[in-house]
């Protein structure tokens, strides 16, 4: 579904991805794994055409997206809940969501259902529908990230980070409703430091190190992998 | 701000009410016995600076919508405005209207002159973004700010040479740089006179047109931003830009709509102030300019309501200052104010904090 082969992506003249090749095949859950620093937000970024690759490339369903702004690839079917959140925050919830539809060409009937949809996936979203999203907990936010992306009606769901800054039960909590999407048949690329729980939901995996693919393989072969387990997993 | 540094400023503060305040016009038994004496006037003098206040607004607008967008001060649209009032002008010229032309004939022409006017700010401010500021869109941000005072004085030696085709536009009068004389078509019919209400407040025809026009595109601009999907999207840009890229937002596109907007704005404001002021000179974008700018800020720039809020205030401010204290201060009252609420409110009146939460 998603394929890139030897991509570069550089801020400047600082090389943030030195030539990462993976893929996505539909229906999996993936994860790139990996410390601060290491690239994986860029790695999203770069699918996304925030950043443009220098060198490589990008297929989507075997369409180059090189030369397609971020808009068209967002209708092309690839949506994201950013680093860092990036909820709007003078927008309620409502709209936050509504936004989340922007590119889509179908009746409100439609999208309404599927913002029903998202409200049964996160009923604290309901309860807090006409509040501004810049007054919502950091969960609230994420789920709102997320619920925005979902508003996309995306093949492939690019979340960055999810568990960020939340506490245990939240976190475990996010991913168990990442694990349910995935049930669903979404497609997601699921970047992530706590990598513990990344693997246990996820189907495969890449380390991301310096902007390299140093490992790859099964979450499972990844999960007692020496290595990982290691520097990754916090374990001697 | 720390306490001794409060302590220097009420003392600079009551200095220039106590002492200076008098020198420019502060004389508080004379006002307070100006206003006892008459106080419709006091109500006529705020409605007209309710009206002069709205039209700072829709410029205001203007800028507030673009920083809001793309955090750029457009120096050049209190320019832009005045090029509407010029292009309002000339419609007027080719209707061949005069002073005192019956109402119903006049119609025509101003909706004519709106049109025009508010089509050629627009298009002209798409052309200014689209050539003097997206080719630096991610350079350094005091380019793009001396490119918008390029394009100041680009539009001004524009409306200086506009107001010299005399032989083609034979309404701008003899002297391309002198104020031109805008046709009055607005009635001054006394309204409360014509309802036979017996007061002294003036508030004519013209006043309720002006007012009602001005509030009308004030109120469309709000009910555009806050109900329609290219509305939103345009918020959604100011908030966050990347954001808005990940939803499927085309930013540019975004960027262009805003220009559009605010200068139809412009447009309609230099429509508004020639019918009401009938007078039109190709510098007062300058002051206007500088007055809406203030308002913005003053409002909270980025913020729309502010904008209308600082807009009314500075208004209101410049014309009881010009009955009651000296008009020759008024400036100097209206930007002591300015300073005073900055002070205070660094971010301005309805100007938000714009730290997010991680």
């Amino acid at each position: 579904m998603l394929e890139l082969i030897d991509v570069s992506t550089y801020y400047g003249n600082i090389q943030a991805l030195k030539g990462i090749s993976l893929h996505v095949e539909a229906g999996e859950v993936v994860t790139l794994i990996g410390s601060n620093g290491a690239g994986k937000s860029t790695t999203l970024r770069t699918i996304q055409g925030l950043l443009r690759p220098r060198q490589g490339r990008i297929l989507f369903e075997g369409r180059d997206l090189q030369t397609v702004p971020t808009e068209e690839i967002v209708r092309l079917g690839i949506a994201q809940s950013p680093e860092g959140r990036m909820i709007f925050p003078r927008m309620t919830v409502l709209e936050n969501l509504e936004m989340g539809a922007f590119q889509r060409r179908d009746k409100p009937a439609v999208i309404k259902a599927d913002m029903d949809q998202v409200f049964d996936r996160f009923p604290r979203l309901r309860e807090r529908m006409t509040q501004k999203g810049g007054t919502l907990s950091g969960g609230e936010q994420q789920m709102l990230a997320i619920g925005r992306a979902l508003m996309a009606r995306p093949r492939l769901l690019l979340l960055d980070e999810p568990s960020m800054g939340l506490a245990p039960m939240l976190v475990s909590q996010i991913f168990s409703i990442i694990q349910e999407i995935s049930a669903e048949g979404m497609t997601i690329l699921l970047v992530e430091q706590n990598a513990r729980m990344a693997l246990t939901v996820a189907n495969r995996g890449y380390v991301l190190q310096t902007g390299e693919i140093v490992l790859a393989g099964d979450a499972k072969d990844l999960q007692v992998n020496e290595t990982v387990r290691k520097a990754y997993l916090g374990e001697e | 701000m720390k306490p001794w540094q409060k302590t220097v400023l009420y003392i600079v503060v009551i200095y220039f009410i106590f002492l200076l305040g008098p020198t420019a016009g502060l004389d508080i038994p004379r006002i307070v016995q100006a206003i006892a004496q008459s106080p419709s006037l006091l109500v006529t003098q705020l409605l007209v600076g309710l009206i002069n206040g709205a039209i700072i607004a829709i410029i205001a607008l203007g800028y507030t919508l673009v920083y809001g967008i793309i955090e750029l001060i457009n120096f050049a649209h209190g320019d832009l405005y005045m090029l509407g009032g010029f292009a309002a002008l000339t419609v007027m010229g080719a209707f061949g209207m005069q002073d005192g032309a019956p109402f119903i004939s006049a119609i025509i022409p101003m909706l004519a002159a709106l049109l025009v006017s508010a089509g050629l700010c627009a298009g002209l401010n798409v052309l200014t973004e689209r050539y003097a500021y997206r080719p630096l869109r991610n350079a350094p941000r005091l380019a793009p700010l001396i490119s918008a005072i390029g394009v100041s004085f680009i539009f001004q030696n524009l409306g200086l040479f506009w107001g010299g085709l005399r032989s083609f536009i034979p309404i701008m009068g003899n002297t391309a740089a002198a104020p031109k004389s805008f046709p009055d078509l607005l009635p001054r019919t006394d309204i409360f006179q014509a309802l036979g209400i017996q007061t002294k407040i003036d508030f004519t025809v013209k006043d309720l047109v002006v007012l009602v026009v001005a509030a009308g595109l004030m109120i469309g601009l709000n009910l555009f931003v806050q109900r329609t999907p290219a509305g939103k999207a345009m918020r959604a840009v100011a908030q966050n830009r990347d954001a808005a890229k990940i939803v499927g937002i085309n930013v540019d596109q975004i960027i262009v709509l805003t220009f559009l907007i605010g200068g139809a704005l412009a447009g309609a404001a230099g429509l508004l102030v020639g019918l009401y002021n009938n007078t039109i000179v190709f510098t007062m974008g300058f002051t206007a300019g500088l007055r809406a700018f203030t308002a913005a800020v003053l409002g909270g720039i980025g913020n729309i309501t502010g904008a209308m809020l600082g807009g009314v205030l500075i208004g209101l401010l410049s014309a009881l200052s010009d009955q009651y204290l000296s008009s020759r201060w008024t400036d100097a009252w209206v930007f002591a104010v300015l300073v005073l609420i900055l002070v205070f409110r660094p971010s301005g009146l309805l100007g938000e904090n714009l730290q997010e939460k991680v």
